[in-house]
């Protein structure tokens, strides 16, 4: 412990020998502050200019009634009506459950799955990295193009899904869809993005799980404890951040889903899988009812900054173990 | 007694073989179930149209390149006359497209679907890996005020609801003559990438020690020479890795390139589901495009597997 330097602890026999190379940096070229700064500022101005901008124009919009596909009317504001329509409106609640529904759902199916494959995948069996790489392709794939295959697999009659359902069970493939059914299409789109998604938690427990020391279940064993009491004491406890870290970015990423759902079911039948961003999709881009939709739009935005503020949180204090 | 302490430390952390066995075999089987349905596009891509859509659905088929063929062409149908009177085929595919009464029309608009993806793909990737590696440099070696507030800006943009991105972005790329053209993608997905990109990166370069540079600088070096000649050297495969999550995101991305282009600037996802044959979706060219589409993604997995885990957490967990 004694001897670990901090960089910033400069012992004081070397601070002689560093003054004149910090001189040195400042005097030739372009000093390190304007560097910085020239690095940073055209991210930043990027930034600004497709993201901050556009927002700042959304959030003045959303206190106007614009409708695009009635854009020669005058622009009229209309104070906080949007978000006063937007709150009351049983439909929003509505889509806001089925979204929420949703999320929790496929959430917890995907940290079931993606833990208990880390675990087994912790074992180091033969050949298991080249496993762990099959496992891991579907989180790779476009969502969109998921979406859109998954339907070819869900046809009732010519699909393969419905018929290795009637091999197992020996329900007839033909009497159920898994997308036109309102009992069935909440749990295909959470089947689907378990399916895609399950290997992404599995990938950051097994992180977890390997930044455990060996040395910790080694003093378990010799206390004599079970293995069933090391993985609820040991296992478990540490790999709770990266758990957290998971489950915080799968439910972002769930809340705002759009492509895999709007490809699969586009929102059907009814509206059973209607989640709030295409609901959002629909008032802004097919009813053209922008004024409405910005405010909408505000509101998620407002979520997912809330949600992202903790999950940088949690990111910040994974990182320092 | 190392011996000993040895194989107690054995026992312990290594599992023994039938539980190695038998995590193995479980394992094993969800890969092969989850590798199924890619299995099943893969030969959706080799079928005939009527085996595509046989009931029950084929397992044992006649492979062909059919759907590859319709998936490249635009065909008419024509009387069995009509086609008896046109001189010989010349080509295996006007052969195959024959068999069925039809004639090819020309060129689909597949490849310049492709184009436009990789253009938009490789352009965005390539500003976003400038700009990134710029700004992570920035990041990780100057005090930058307020660094950790910048940071969580970054990556805050890349958070946001892309449906809800896109609602401004439509009215401003409207304004400015930018929707769908290459260009406006390209400023997008540059946007949604360098956050990526900067929190990559600086992870990379955070590992890559000071000292090497600082030799530099006493040996007289300016900043910029030691950034080329010293740190990005030493960052190329941090570099590469970024570049690749880039690359995959803007290949793979649907919400922007569905709500801002509609043909000038499409990419491939929102055109793959809109492959329509005679009576809905020609199942056999679609799976043929997501073959095609996907074989890039597969390599690219194989190749980052060793970086996937810092990509899918901004950089933060690193092994």
């Amino acid at each position: 412990m004694t001897n670990v330097i901090h960089s910033d602890q400069v012992p004081i026999e070397r601070v002689g020998e560093q003054a004149p190379v910090r001189l040195a940096w400042r005097t030739r070229g372009l000093s390190d502050r304007a560097i910085a700064w020239l690095f940073i500022v055209p991210t930043i101005a990027l930034l600004l200019a497709i993201n901050i901008f556009p927002l700042i124009w959304m959030i003045r919009l959303s206190f106007t009634s614009l409708n695009l596909s009635m854009s020669y009317l005058p622009l009229r504001f209309v104070g906080l009506d949007n978000f006063r329509d937007i709150l009351t409106d049983e439909d929003v609640w509505f889509r806001l459950q089925s979204t929420a529904r949703f999320v929790v759902c496929s959430v917890a199916l995907q940290v079931f799955i993606g833990f208990g494959l880390a675990l087994l995948i912790n074992r180091q069996f033969r050949a298991h990295s080249f496993w762990t790489t099959i496992i891991l392709l579907p989180m790779m794939l476009s969502p969109a193009v998921v979406g859109n295959f998954w339907t070819l697999l869900f046809q009732p009659q010519i699909g393969p899904f419905n018929h290795l359902i009637s091999l197992v069970t020996g329900v007839a493939p033909s009497s159920f869809s898994m997308t036109g059914e309102v009992a069935l299409a909440p749990w295909t789109i959470v089947l689907v993005d378990t399916w895609m998604w399950a290997p992404y938690v599995m990938l950051i427990c097994l992180a977890g799980l390997r930044s455990i020391p060996d040395y910790i279940y080694e003093a378990a064993e010799v206390d004599r404890a079970s293995s069933w009491r090391q993985f609820w004491s040991i296992t478990l406890p540490m790999t709770v951040p990266f758990l957290m870290l998971a489950i915080l970015f799968r439910a972002i990423e769930n809340f705002k889903m759009f492509d895999m759902v709007n490809l699969l079911t586009s929102g059907g039948p009814g509206s059973t899988t209607e989640l709030i961003s295409i609901t959002l999709k629909r008032a802004a881009f097919e009813k053209w009812r922008t004024g409405y939709s910005s405010a909408l739009a505000i509101v998620l935005f407002v979520t997912v900054f809330g949600a992202a503020n903790i999950y940088v949180k949690v990111l910040n204090r994974v990182k320092q173990r | 007694m190392t011996a000993t302490a040895k194989s107690t430390a054995h026992s312990i952390v290594e599992a023994s073989p039938r539980t190695k066995t038998l995590a193995g075999t479980i394992v094993i089987l969800y890969a092969v179930i989850a590798i199924l349905p890619l299995f099943w596009i893969v030969a959706t891509a080799f079928k005939s149209q009527s085996d595509a859509i046989a009931y029950p659905p084929k397992v044992i088929f006649q492979p062909t390149l059919e759907g590859f063929v319709n998936l490249f062409t635009v065909r008419t149908r024509q009387t069995p006359e009509f086609i008896a009177k046109l001189p010989p085929a010349t080509t295996w595919y006007d052969k195959l497209v024959r068999e069925h009464d039809m004639v090819i029309a020309g060129p689909s608009k597949v490849v310049p679907r492709f184009v436009n993806s990789l253009i938009i793909g490789f352009g965005s990737t390539f500003l976003a890996v400038f700009l990134g590696t710029l700004s992570a440099y920035a990041f990780s070696r100057f005090r930058v005020p307020l660094a950790d507030d910048l940071l969580f800006f970054i990556l805050s943009t890349r958070m946001m609801p892309p449906v809800a991105v896109a609602i401004p972005i439509y009215l401003m790329y409207r304004h400015l003559n930018l929707t769908d053209t290459k260009l406006g993608m390209i400023l997008l997905y540059t946007a949604v990438n360098v956050s990526l990109a900067v929190w990559l990166l600086k992870g990379f370069i955070d590992e890559i020690p000071r000292e090497y540079e600082e030799a530099a600088l006493v040996d007289g070096y300016t900043r910029l020479q030691a950034l080329r000649k010293v740190v990005l050297p030493q960052a190329v495969t941090g570099i590469a890795a970024t570049a690749i999550f880039c690359l995959i995101f803007s290949w793979n991305e649907y919400a922007f390139a569905v709500l801002l282009t509609s043909g000038e600037a499409q990419t491939m996802p929102p055109f793959i589901p809109f492959i329509i044959g005679e009576g809905g979706q020609d199942w056999p060219a679609v799976a043929a495009a997501t073959t095609l589409f996907v074989v890039p993604i597969v390599l690219f997995t194989i190749l980052l597997r060793k970086h996937l885990l810092r990509g899918i957490t901004f950089g933060a967990v690193r092994k």
